[in-house]
């Protein structure tokens, strides 16, 4: 910006400027990279900066970055390995978990099996000794029933035998008692 | 009068330097448009090569510089 | 540095490069404290500035400035540690120290009114001559005389071999030209093309056609700046890299 301004106030005074330009540009002529003149000062100086740069960074700046970095990857490495010890921890307790979760299943498969297995041999027993009473009830009750026909069979024979006597009784003639047992008997068998 | 003649062939020889500053611009396209056609082609490997890449074109822009430089020369140091 | 004329611009793109005393306007002797030896001082404080104020939090997690050098660190040291090779990293401190000194006084020059000291030939040839001296001499004192071998192409058929190893020698001495030419020409270069166009700049206040001229040169100078920027770092990405390929050269000479 100030090089316009001044610009316009060189276009005002022209021709004084015009004079200085010249001026300028006789003594700059050629280029300012060729000027040998300053080469011994350029590389002086640049040589100062090189060895400044080049202390600075191998004293202070480059050992100090190594250790950052240094640094830097040995916790990122040691927290994975935190992290990787705490994953292996963690798929273990999950396993101890799976394999109590498949004890305990067992277990109460087992307790339940045992119970089941209890159970019926009880339910067996039961069943057994209940046959075996309604088995010695039927047996009873099958004597009692045979005792109760046999009482009927004899009861009937001697109404046989009484009403066979009293019928030859009624008929006129004189049973002899003994034949006429011997008879009904024979009759009651056959 | 014959440093006259001197500085025209100067002047035209800085223009006829410039030319070759429009062979590196050929040079850098084709080296860039030749990387660009072969990462397309396999990007997974293009990564790796883009040192090779500046290399190349470091190369060949170095002399469309060169030819930059003896302009300059012809046009302020002779 | 653009005077307008009455009878028109006159450029004076190199002027920015001259080399004057800080002090009064005496001749420029070894020791005479000039501008570039003022800018060199300023890259060196910023250096300062950045790599040892920076990091002196010693931070696990990092402040801006301090990630800022990690970067730079670990940018030069993987870039070390991949083109030269592990044992390349002896030479860490040496080529960190360039590499930061380039960028930085590529950078700061960009500044207005500033001094680029690496536009100049001079100080662009010294660092060249640094790295090919000693790339030459670690070549030598690593290998011997093996060293020689960087010269003798064995893949290739034998006729060819002496051919090859001439063009070899040759391209070997013309590194440190190459190498500092292309610092020293693409700073000068960009920094002289913006004053041609800032020289434009004025014609507003001479003639009607500044209307469409300063705008454009006004706009041409900002895109200029925008590509020094780019400009300033590649060029001192690349005189590392290419320290590193020679240094590479130097440590395992054999193709």
């Amino acid at each position: 910006m100030a090089n316009e301004h001044e610009a316009a106030n060189m276009a005002h005074d022209a021709g004084a400027a015009a004079a200085e330009a010249a001026g300028h540009a006789a003594e700059s002529a050629g280029m300012p990279q060729l000027d040998f003149s300053t080469f011994g000062n350029q590389i002086f100086w640049l040589v100062v900066t090189l060895v400044v740069i080049y202390w600075v960074l191998s004293r202070i700046a480059l050992p100090r970055i190594a250790s950052v970095l240094a640094d830097r990857q040995g916790a990122i490495s040691g927290d994975l390995a935190a992290a990787e010890e705490l994953k292996a921890k963690a798929k273990d307790a999950e396993a101890a978990y799976d394999k109590a979760l498949a004890d305990a299943r067992a277990e109460a498969q087992k307790i339940a099996g045992e119970a089941r297995a209890e159970i019926q041999a009880e339910l067996d027993a039961a069943t057994a000794k209940a046959d075996a009473e309604i088995s010695a009830r039927a047996a009873e009750s099958e004597a009692r029933i045979g005792e109760i026909r046999a009482g009927a069979v004899e009861a009937a024979e001697v109404v046989a035998k009484d009403a066979a006597a009293e019928i030859v009784a009624a008929l006129g003639g004189k049973a002899d008692a003994k034949a006429l047992a011997a008879a009904v008997s024979e009759r009651l068998k056959g | 009068m014959e440093g006259d003649i001197v500085q025209m062939g100067a002047y035209i020889g800085a223009g006829l330097a410039c030319m070759g500053m429009g062979g590196a611009a050929v040079g850098v396209g084709n080296v860039a448009g030749n990387f660009l056609s072969g990462a397309l082609r396999n990007p997974s490997a293009a990564a790796g090569q883009t040192a090779t890449l500046f290399i190349g074109i470091a190369f060949a822009e170095a002399l469309g510089i060169f030819s930059f430089l003896v302009a300059l020369l012809l046009m302020f140091a002779v | 540095m653009s005077e307008a004329q009455g009878e028109g611009l006159v450029f004076h793109p190199m002027d920015q490069f001259i080399v004057k005393p800080l002090f009064g306007d005496g001749a420029v002797h070894w020791y005479t404290p000039t501008n570039a030896a003022l800018w060199m001082a300023v890259s060196v404080v910023a250096i300062i500035l950045l790599l040892v104020i920076g990091t002196r939090g010693r931070a696990v997690v990092p402040s801006r400035i301090q990630s800022v050098a990690e970067l730079a660190y670990g940018f030069i040291h993987k870039m070390v540690e991949d083109v030269a090779g592990k044992d390349g990293l002896k030479f860490f401190p040496y080529i960190f120290t360039l590499f930061l000194f380039i960028v930085f006084s590529n950078f700061l020059g960009l500044l207005p009114k500033a001094f680029t000291p690496t536009s100049h030939i001079a100080v662009t040839a010294v660092l060249a001559m640094l790295v090919f001296v000693t790339v030459t001499v670690v070549g030598f004192v690593k290998n011997g005389a093996g060293f020689l071998s960087l010269f003798w192409v064995s893949s290739a058929p034998l006729p060819l071999r002496p051919v090859l190893a001439l063009i070899e020698v040759i391209s070997y001495f013309v590194r440190p030209v190459s190498h500092s030419i292309r610092l020293a020409g693409n700073m000068m270069a960009g920094h002289a093309v913006i004053k041609v166009f800032a020289a434009f700049a004025p014609l507003i206040l001479m003639s009607g056609i500044g209307i469409a001229v300063t705008p454009l040169s006004i706009l041409a100078i900002t895109a200029m700046y925008g590509l020094e920027m780019l400009v300033a770092f590649i060029q001192a990405y690349v005189f590392t890299i290419l320290t590193c390929v020679y240094l590479k050269d130097a440590l395992h000479p054999h193709h």
